[in-house]
């Protein structure tokens, strides 16, 4: 197979040795979760319970506000017993919904649908959008958003993103291992919703065996395609990843669905296809809880709102001091102050980082070595970018493309003078943002 | 809630490459060439060398201090430009000079500015540059040709002609005690190309010493370097070993250096003739390992701070060191211009950079 790739990008180690190995394992019911309102992109569903109801694994709690948001759902059977702030997977304090189990039965009633693969486009979005279903490779875009393209933007391929470049991540390698012939299911439906004529599995060429396995599978279908990537971050980026597969340049600022094509994660076309045959909502995931301090470093089944310290837990906790925990992974997460965070449906990922890991060096005047120039895969200068802002240049940094970076990260991680390129880069996309809603 | 863990922002991996690391890289990749003027020239050549990267490095310390900021010589930039200044200065040359060199090329050139990542021009070059002007005599005289070897790499003066001194003692003195560059600039003058040839009683001694200019035992010898030169320039091979390691290593990358010697590669070819003889298809060659080219295209046009940081700005960069090398070697007034090139274009930098900004990903050209 001939390995496709982007321009641009980085060679990390990617440290998968850790949990690759490791089969999904269902994680008990814990005895706590944390619902988080916010687990996506965009408005914040409304909760729709109050503290002291008792509320059943699977029923809804909180309601999509508006269109550019999702519905949550109770991923234990227990109390609400709190609403209020929390600690996010992205670090800050944010609302969610606190349930308590109480011991009462925590199955979960699932009607098989025979005729799933029958139903009508629109009660197939119903079924996608009741379940609450975000993208789950880490960005969290409403899915039924991306189902929904405007009339006037014709789709005509899904791409799977089974790529899994960070490092040390695991879950959709295992999910592409273990659940193969539903994720596949989970494309044709999807494809079948937007009117794709064409489905592409993307993986990169570190899992040979998930590729040797899609590729069986998908032998017999003429208009579904793996495509072998070249191992290289940020190949599993959507831009990155629409132009490997298709050549096809999405317009700076624009969507996919501009030139045509609709991207999912393999983990979300699971879910999509588990709601649409089973209505079931989106209450669990896999994650993978790994990174060197982890004493069994597991690919973890759990529910929605699992705390991460429960989580280190099971996997027989740390086996040395961890320096830092690691919200998704190392390139683009989040690092948290402690692991009294909840997962949430784009949680892919917790990587502890022993104290040697942890620390990083001092910055240093830059040095205009260019290595940022040439490894940024949005042919961007993230080094005049990051100037701009700390001089406060927006205007130079709008023009060098602030608004352009997908925060990749490649370009601080080859920086030889540790210059933390993508905060200067972020705190500049927030001025920016700040200013536009003063005009 | 208990903070046990160190919150910085994402990235939380890195290649673990640091400045030190870059700078120290760099004077590795120069100690072949060190070697082998070591080699020729004997011990001179390494005590001038650490004499001008010692000198930096304590130029540096002594203006930290003086500013009251971190004193940072081990980063290795101080010592790097105090090395390839000294690499610019020939064997011969009195130990003075290297002191005086390095100490205006940290002063001047580079803490002026605020340090490393801050001078618009090269402090090495730039140092050179002063000494070339200030003490010209002592920058160009008593040059040391490689012992068995003459300056020019003409070795074999049979072959130009049987009875060279007598014949011509105008072109005796040039084979024997220019560099080959300068061999090849002066023959390029009319005046004495008919001068000698007339000499030589209407033989066309011009175009036979420019012939073996160009001849293989000549390449050899500017290759491995068996000629007259400064420390650091004269093995084009010993700096293609300490190039390859660059790039290698991906310090330095390759559109500078490619671009240069390609420029120069062509254009010697072109424009690189005698009046009588026309040009050679060997002419590039000699062009690209002869003078300071290797020196200045990998380790010196390469830069960081001086240099552009845009793709195709480092392109016109290199393109244009080519072009400048090319007029000062066959019209200028030096017969080498690898180091003006290079300062000249550093100054060009900052406006080739604003004017090569790529497009984002996906941006379509308005």
């Amino acid at each position: 197979m001939r390995l496709k790739t982007f321009p641009g990008g980085i060679h990390p180690h990617d440290e998968k040795h850790y949990s690759a190995a490791a089969p999904i394992t269902i994680f008990p019911t814990p005895q706590r979760v944390i619902i988080h309102l916010s687990q996506h992109i965009g408005t914040p569903s409304t909760p729709i319970v109050e503290v002291g109801d008792v509320v059943q694994r699977g029923q809804k709690i909180a309601e999509a506000s508006g269109f550019v948001s999702i519905p949550q759902h109770a991923s234990i059977s227990g109390k609400v017993s709190k609403i209020g702030k929390f600690l996010h997977p992205t670090g800050t304090m944010a609302m969610g919904i606190e349930i308590t189990q109480d011991g009462s039965d925590n199955a979960l009633e699932l009607i098989d649908d025979p005729g799933y693969m029958e139903l009508e486009v629109a009660e197939l979005k119903r079924r996608v959008g009741d379940a609450g279903i975000c993208g789950m490779g880490g960005a969290g875009f409403p899915s039924i958003v991306k189902l929904s393209p405007p009339e006037d933007k014709p789709i005509d391929t899904v791409i799977l993103n089974g790529v899994e470049c960070e490092p040390f991540l695991t879950s959709d390698y295992r999910l592409m291992l273990e659940r193969a012939e539903d994720i596949i299911t989970g494309l044709k439906l999807i494809m079948k919703m937007v009117n794709a004529k064409k489905g592409m599995i993307g993986i990169e060429a570190n899992k040979p065996d998930a590729i040797m396995k899609m590729e069986q599978l998908l032998a017999k279908e003429s208009n579904l395609e793996v495509v072998g990537l070249r191992m290289q971050y940020p190949q599993g980026a959507e831009k990155q990843l629409i132009y490997a597969a298709t050549k096809r340049k999405v317009p700076a600022g624009g969507l996919p669905m501009a030139v045509g094509v609709v991207v999912q994660n393999v983990g979300t076309a699971l879910a999509i296809y588990e709601a649409i045959r089973y209505q079931k909502p989106l209450i669990d995931r896999v994650i993978s809880v790994t990174g060197s301090p982890v004493a069994k470093p597991m690919n973890l089944l759990a529910p929605i709102g699992t705390l991460y310290s429960e989580l280190v837990d099971f996997c027989g906790g740390a086996k040395e001091t961890v320096g830092k925990a690691i919200s998704g992974g190392p390139m683009m997460g989040f690092a948290l102050p402690s692991l009294d965070a909840a997962m949430t449906k784009g949680s892919s990922g917790l990587v502890l980082f022993g104290e040697k890991d942890a620390r990083s060096l001092a910055e240093h005047t830059c040095l205009r070595c260019a290595r940022c120039v040439d490894v940024c895969p949005m042919n961007l200068v993230p080094s005049i970018i990051a100037n701009a802002v700390k001089y406060k240049d927006l205007d130079l940094a709008v023009q060098a493309g602030v608004n352009d970076c997908i925060k990749c990260g490649s370009c601080a991680y080859v920086c030889p003078a540790q210059i933390r390129l993508v905060q200067y880069i972020d705190t500049g996309k927030i001025r920016y943002a700040e200013a536009q809603r003063k005009k | 809630m208990n903070d046990k863990y160190i919150v910085s922002p994402a990235p939380h991996f890195h290649d673990k490459s640091t400045v030190k690391n870059v700078m120290w890289n760099v004077v590795i990749a120069l100690i072949p060439a060190l070697i082998f003027a070591v080699y020729y020239w004997g011990l001179r050549a390494l005590i001038l060398s650490l004499t001008g990267a010692i000198t930096a490095v304590i130029t540096e310390a002594l203006i930290q201090k003086l500013r009251k900021v971190p004193v940072t010589v081990h980063d290795g930039s101080a010592f790097l430009t105090g090395l390839l200044l000294a690499y610019n200065i020939h064997a011969g040359a009195p130990i003075w000079l290297p002191i005086v060199g390095a100490a205006f090329a940290i002063g001047v050139g580079k803490q002026v500015f605020g340090g490393l990542g801050n001078n618009p021009v090269n402090p090495a070059l730039l140092g050179r540059a002063f000494l070339l002007a200030s003490w010209p005599t002592q920058m160009t005289a008593g040059w040391v040709a490689v012992k068995g070897s003459a300056m020019s790499g003409l070795n074999n003066l049979s072959r130009i002609a049987t009875n060279l001194q007598e014949l011509s003692p105008k072109a005796y003195e040039l084979v024997t005690g220019a560099t080959p560059l300068k061999v090849a600039q002066t023959l390029r003058d009319s005046t004495f190309v008919s001068d000698i040839n007339a000499q030589a009683g209407g033989l066309d001694l011009a175009g036979r010493i420019f012939g073996s200019l160009t001849e293989m035992e000549t390449l050899k010898s500017l290759f491995w370097g068996n000629i007259g030169g400064c420390i650091g320039e004269v093995s084009a091979f010993a700096l293609l070993l300490g190039a390859a390691y660059l790039l290698w290593k991906n310090i330095i990358e390759w559109r500078i250096p490619l671009f240069y010697i390609s420029t120069v590669f062509v254009l010697s070819f072109i424009f690189g003739g005698i009046p009588g003889s026309g040009t050679s298809v060997m002419l590039p060659f000699f062009h690209i390992f002869a003078g300071g080219l290797m020196l200045g295209a990998f380790f010196m046009a390469t830069d960081y701070t001086t240099t552009p940081i845009t793709k195709n700005g480092r392109i016109i960069f290199g393109i244009g060191c080519g072009l400048l090398t090319i007029v000062i070697r066959l019209v200028g007034g030096y017969p080498e211009g690898v180091s003006y090139s290079i300062l000249l274009m550093n100054v060009f930098t900052p406006l080739i950079d604003k004017l090569t900004m790529p497009k984002a990903f996906g941006k379509v050209a308005k």
